[in-house]
């Protein structure tokens, strides 16, 4: 009797409780949405629980990093080996010369794409690596793992050896979180190369396709054309190749044509990236990559 | 005592842990709208077997710090995971008892909820999603919750003193 009295008394006092538990952390969740979205006050509150957050997102990233640094390390044995073998048999030589060549080979139009690309632009540049770490699901985006400790800011240009990647929307301490072209939210400053037309890519949620709503029926544009950053929305430095034009099509009773571009950065394919500090900043960190 | 307590909790802390981990973990582009939400499913199947101990408050610390992990709006999963967590203790004797097959349709309708209020918040926000993006993870969310129950069901035994 007494137990039963008990029970029902605890049981009369939790179900209000819960509801009045519901409304308060609901509310505080909804208080914190608008301040999010609406001011910067939490960014010091978001970078520490990043930091909290950060060794789940080393142990995600670790068996991809382990597989990558096994295979390279596996590489350098192979190599050994047949450098060893060379000594031995020179069939086996000719055999292991092709396959180093074909790593090297390989290995150098890399880096020559890389080069290429820093001295087309006049700013400062430096590698950064992609966790494999997918993050929000209703965005294009990827997570780097370089974060202010490295100097990387909000709003920071990422481009790949062929053309721009996106950029940095939200910064931790040691990663970052950056937003891609083709993010359906993200529109992109461009001119075309050939005559210097401007107007905005924005993203479509596919990596293969960029859209110019903005160009009327009667604009220069072809396909083939060539797109690169206008500078204009003043996160990305200008002259950065973007998308080729790859379908144009003009509708008479529209007032705008119907434009896409296939994004010159392979963006679902990327490694790593390439942060750009602009030289004006002076604000370049000075740890060598 | 608390030592006892500690112990019984690690568990269901580790599942937990695992979740926000498979939340973050890496996909093929093809995969990824079909990701089940591993966290809202942990949270429900807690929530409805430890009322007590998990519930609204733990929900929306999980919630939060899964809204840092992916990105999203601070927030954004903690105010979807609260409702969750409320749905899965207001219900849970319920819950207890139904069979698998009942279950199964109460975590589709339960899931279809969360990614609603997401939607809710996205659009509020003015962040576009295709709609796959929200019913890939309820439909793989359901398919996946007998199979979970199963593992849960299983650390629940082992955790017990």
């Amino acid at each position: 009797m007494l137990t039963a009295r008990t029970e029902n008394q605890h049981r009369s006092q939790k179900t209000p409780a819960l509801g009045l538990r519901l409304l308060l952390f609901a509310g505080l969740s909804i208080l914190i949405l608008v301040i999010d979205h609406r001011e910067n006050y939490l960014d010091a509150v978001h970078r520490a629980i990043d930091v909290t957050i950060h060794p789940l997102r080393v142990i995600v990233d670790a068996p991809v990093a382990m597989w990558h640094w096994l295979g390279e390390t596996s590489a350098g044995r192979n190599e050994l080996r047949l450098e060893n073998s060379r000594l031995k048999a020179e069939r086996l030589l000719t055999h292991a010369r092709l396959q180093r060549y074909s790593a090297l080979e390989a290995e150098n139009t890399r880096l020559r794409a890389m080069l290429e690309a820093r001295t087309r632009v006049r700013d400062e540049v430096r590698v950064a690596g992609i966790m494999s770490v997918s993050a929000n699901p209703f965005r294009h985006d990827l997570v780097i793992d370089k974060g202010l400790n490295d100097g990387v800011y909000d709003g920071q240009a990422m481009i790949d050896a062929d053309g721009v990647v996106g950029q940095v929307i939200e910064t931790g301490l040691f990663s970052a979180q950056a937003v891609l072209i083709s993010d359906p939210d993200h529109a992109l400053p461009v001119e075309i190369n050939r005559n210097g037309l401007r107007t905005i890519a924005v993203g479509t949620g596919e990596f293969d396709r960029l859209d110019l709503p903005f160009l009327p029926n009667n604009a220069d544009v072809r396909q083939g054309d060539l797109l690169v950053t206008s500078g204009l929305g003043g996160a990305f430095p200008a002259g950065y190749p973007v998308a080729i034009i790859d379908n144009v099509t003009r509708i008479p009773q529209e007032p705008f044509a119907a434009v896409s571009a296939k994004p010159a950065a392979k963006l679902n394919q990327v490694r790593e990236i390439m942060l750009i500090w602009s030289i004006a900043d002076e604000d370049v960190p000075e740890t060598p990559e | 005592m608390t030592q006892d307590r500690a112990s019984r909790r690690l568990p269901v802390v580790a599942c937990i842990i695992a979740a926000l981990m498979l939340a973050i973990a890496p996909m093929p582009d093809w995969a990824s709208p079909f990701r089940p939400d591993w966290v809202a499913l942990t949270l429900i199947y807690w929530a409805m077997m430890l009322p007590r101990t998990y519930s609204v408050g733990t929900a929306w610390i999980v919630g939060i710090l899964l809204d840092v992990a992916q990105g999203s709006l601070l927030g954004q999963h903690a105010v979807a995971l609260c409702f969750v967590a409320y749905i899965a203790v207001k219900f849970h004797l319920q819950f207890r008892v139904f069979p698998v097959s009942q279950m199964t349709a109460t975590v589709f309708a339960i899931l279809a909820f969360y990614q609603f209020i997401l939607f809710w918040v996205n659009g509020v926000a003015g962040v576009n999603a295709p709609a796959v993006a929200y019913w890939g993870p309820v439909i793989t969310g359901t398919l996946i919750w007998p199979l979970l129950t199963l593992f849960f069901g299983s650390v629940r035994y082992r955790a017990r003193p």
